[in-house]
């Protein structure tokens, strides 16, 4: 039951898709529209587990006093204060009213956007820092990795003169021949270690999902 | 210490001063930069501006607030342009905190719709924006690649109801909407690998065009979709936001930016070369 | 109209505020950037929870239990039999407890077996066929050499594209040892990959840049809202630099002073 049970639903489940895939009957398609119905549900009972792991975690911090315990304070007021306005001061929980609620829409729009897009925007500084100390000409192919950068960051620079115009279509040559070349290979091996690691789940080679006993 | 060893460590914050420098001193410039549109915009832009009015599209804000930069502009140029053109739009949000910014879209659009405008010499009225008729915003559901295949049997498998809470049959525009196959083309705006869902659970299942707009990082990693012809057009990061602006005669953020763009790059340039020119020098002397 | 100026302005303030905060770090580690940090954690995950129950539990579970007048008797419910699957998500919660992690594996079971089954020839078509087909189109040897300088749609191109898809998946392949021509081809695929990956930089480097730059256009829209002009924009920057070349003098001297080992 332990390991056996879920073995086999993971089999029955797995064929039962790529079969329904080539057989567009209607009644194929009734139990994959009745599962698809329940996964939905599914799924979102399983990411509750994460709010919980983040709850669990910054409650042990403040309760022990553990190091910066203080900012683990201001994670949870901030989840709750989320939730309390998302639930229209906790007067609706059957309606979405809460998602029009002013000040979840104003925390949305003034904390979250500005701090994570702000968090993103230092990568700006670090990528111009980690170019400038790690991007050497080594060797002829990093120099090659290199000429192709140069290239494509310069595509519209129109204070190379002449060169201006043929940087341009350099640039969308090498997008759409070497470039495309190299990702198509990615993209057929990726695809290649998708179906083989799906077929190892499925027939019960890779057990990894399951955890320890 | 010589100079090539100097050239080589200078402190990084030295670099992000110089780079913040010239961005904030060449946005408060009056420099203009002149932008060349690529095909693979002009496609997404041709089948947009081609469509009939009263014709459906499909719009995925795939996004967070980290890739609001790039992407948040493509939204707001295809989405305008679409509803100038008196389109209806489905969109729908499969990445986490997408349906904020598909909300915050819709509220600023809806906006400047208000407000007659010209573009590329065509007068277009003042009008106002109505949930239901002009567009239906589906939500979220986790999961990607099982909401994509389950929108492409019912949209109301996965989305009974809209954002709002509405059933999707109380919606006018619904009407006769079953699935993929009655919406002209589906536009993916994404910062996630969610896009990769929209080619293969999406596309390949159900045959409809699609188009990408995507951050410059991932941007090089689709042409071959492009090739393939799974998709019809790739705008990639701002630069693919500001050709689309360009195209449709209403510049705005991205366009904007592109001449700060321009010198960023060339600073980066700058300290590429001075690394290497130490790195060079020191290896010459080394050798010798 | 008075106290909607005054309360946009406190809004965009506070947005400008954590921005500043966010980009402290840029100097180095601070409370004010630790503060946002854990601030936006929260928030995100507030967020998310009320996302989650509005647009997934109420309408996808909810409400088929609730046909009725009453929320709680879901007996009054035409579609009982979704009480399965919330029972189901339910027992995925068993994990945080040793004794029971054990019956998560069920749902879990269900669910990577519906996505493996549907990966499989998803991906196939998607990765693998489509693009094979597309690399083995027929050359247009009537426009070989194409039209001007460089040309991505000309027959020359689809030979490079060709060939140069074969050999990064010869790179690629490594049950066999990399030798005489097999080397070769795989050298010529790495050239290849190399030519890929510095096109993706430089679209990197472009994505990067592009984030920082909308932050500027936000902090002079914040100007704009409170002082108005680029004068005042330019002069908050200003002050910013300032600041951060005077801790970085101080550093620097820090630095300099610092107690050298005998």
């Amino acid at each position: 039951m332990k390991r056996q049970l879920p073995l086999s639903l993971v089999f029955i489940f797995g064929v039962f898709m790529i079969i329904q895939y080539f057989v567009p009957h209607e009644s194929s398609e009734w139990i994959f529209e009745f599962l698809l119905d329940w996964i939905y549900i599914i799924g979102i009972f399983a990411l509750a587990l994460g709010i919980w792991s983040l709850i669990r975690v910054s409650w042990d911090k403040i309760k022990y006093r553990k190091d910066n315990w203080q900012y683990s304070l201001v994670t949870l007021l901030g989840l709750f204060a989320m939730i309390v306005f998302g639930f229209d001061y906790l007067r609706n929980f059957q309606t979405a009213e809460g998602l029009q609620n002013f000040m979840f829409v104003h925390f949305f729009d003034y904390i979250m956007i500005p701090i994570q897009a702000t968090m993103f925007s230092l990568l700006a500084f670090f990528i111009a820092s980690a170019a400038y100390r790690a991007f050497r000409a080594r060797s002829i192919l990093a120099s090659l990795l290199l000429i192709a950068a140069l290239i494509v960051m310069l595509r519209f620079n129109p204070y190379f003169g002449p060169i201006s115009p043929y940087l341009e279509k350099t640039a969308s040559w090498l997008l759409n021949v070497p470039n495309l070349a190299a990702k198509r290979a990615i993209v057929i091996g990726v695809g290649l270690g998708i179906v083989a690691t799906a077929l190892k789940v499925i027939l019960g080679i890779e057990r990894a999902y399951l955890g320890k006993d | 210490m010589n100079i090539f060893d100097r050239l080589m460590s200078i402190d990084r914050r030295w670099v992000f001063l110089f780079l913040a420098l010239v961005c904030v001193v060449i946005y408060a410039s009056d420099i203009s930069v002149k932008i060349t549109v690529t095909d693979e915009v002009r496609k997404i832009y041709n089948f947009t501006d081609n469509l009939k009015p009263g014709d459906v599209i499909f719009v995925a804000i795939d996004y967070d607030p980290n890739s609001l930069a790039e992407l948040h502009p493509m939204t707001y140029s295809i989405v305008e342009h679409a509803w100038r053109k008196n389109l209806k739009i489905i969109f729908t949000s499969l990445s986490q905190n997408g349906p904020g910014m598909a909300d915050l879209a819709i509220r600023q659009i809806s906006d400047s719709l208000a407000v007659p405008q010209e573009y590329n010499g065509v007068q277009y009225p003042a009008r106002t924006i109505v949930n239901g008729e002009d567009y239906v915003f589906l939500g979220y559901k986790p999961y990607p690649a099982l909401v994509i295949v389950g929108m492409g049997q019912n949209f109301r498998i996965p989305f009974p109801t809209d954002y709002y809470g509405t059933p999707l049959d109380e919606h006018p525009m619904m009407r006769g909407i079953q699935n993929y196959d009655q919406v002209k083309c589906v536009i993916d705006i994404s910062g996630t690998s969610g896009v990769d869902m929209w080619i293969a659970y999406g596309q390949t299942r159900y045959n409809f065009p699609l188009a990408l707009g995507l951050t410059g990082v991932m941007a090089a990693d689709y042409y071959p979709y492009l090739n393939s012809g799974q998709v019809f057009g790739i705008m990639g990061g701002m630069l693919g936001a500001a050709q689309y602006e360009l195209l449709a005669d209403n510049p705005g953020r991205a366009y904007d930016a592109m001449r700060v763009q321009l010198f960023a790059h060339m600073v980066i340039i700058l300290f590429i070369v001075m690394g290497n020119v130490g790195f060079l020098m020191t290896r010459k002397r080394s050798k010798l | 109209m008075e106290s909607m100026t005054i309360g946009t302005f406190l809004w965009t303030a506070l947005g400008a505020f954590l921005t500043l905060c966010i980009f402290s770090f840029l100097y180095k580690d601070n409370p004010l950037y630790k503060l946002a940090e854990h601030l936006v954690v929260g928030v995100s995950a507030g967020y998310f929870v009320i996302i989650l129950w509005h647009n997934g539990l109420v309408p996808n579970l909810f409400s088929r239990l609730s046909d009725g007048d009453f929320y709680f008797l879901w007996l009054n419910s035409s579609k009982p039999w979704y009480l399965i699957p919330s029972i189901l998500g339910m027992m995925m919660w068993t994990r945080f407890i040793r004794k029971w992690a054990w019956v998560s594996r069920w749902p879990m079971a269900l669910y990577i077996g519906i996505a493996t089954g549907l990966a499989i020839p998803l991906e196939m078509k998607n990765r693998v066929l489509t693009q094979l087909d597309a690399a083995m189109r027929p050359v247009d040897w009537a426009n070989f050499f194409g039209n001007g300088y460089l040309d991505p749609i000309s027959g020359y191109s689809h030979i490079i594209i060709f060939f140069g898809t074969i050999a990064a998946l010869f790179y690629f392949f490594f049950s066999k040892e990399h030798s005489g021509v097999f080397k070769g081809v795989a050298r010529l695929g790495i050239w290849i990959l190399m030519i890929g990956f510095g096109a993706s930089f430089g679209y990197t480097v472009m994505a990067r840049i592009s984030l920082f730059i909308q932050r500027i256009q936000v902090l002079e829209d914040f100007t704009n809202v409170a002082w108005g002009g680029s004068g005042a924009f330019l002069l908050i920057w200003f002050i910013t630099f300032g600041i951060f070349v005077l801790l970085s003098i101080y550093e620097f001297i820090k630095y300099l002073g610092r107690p050298r080992n005998a």
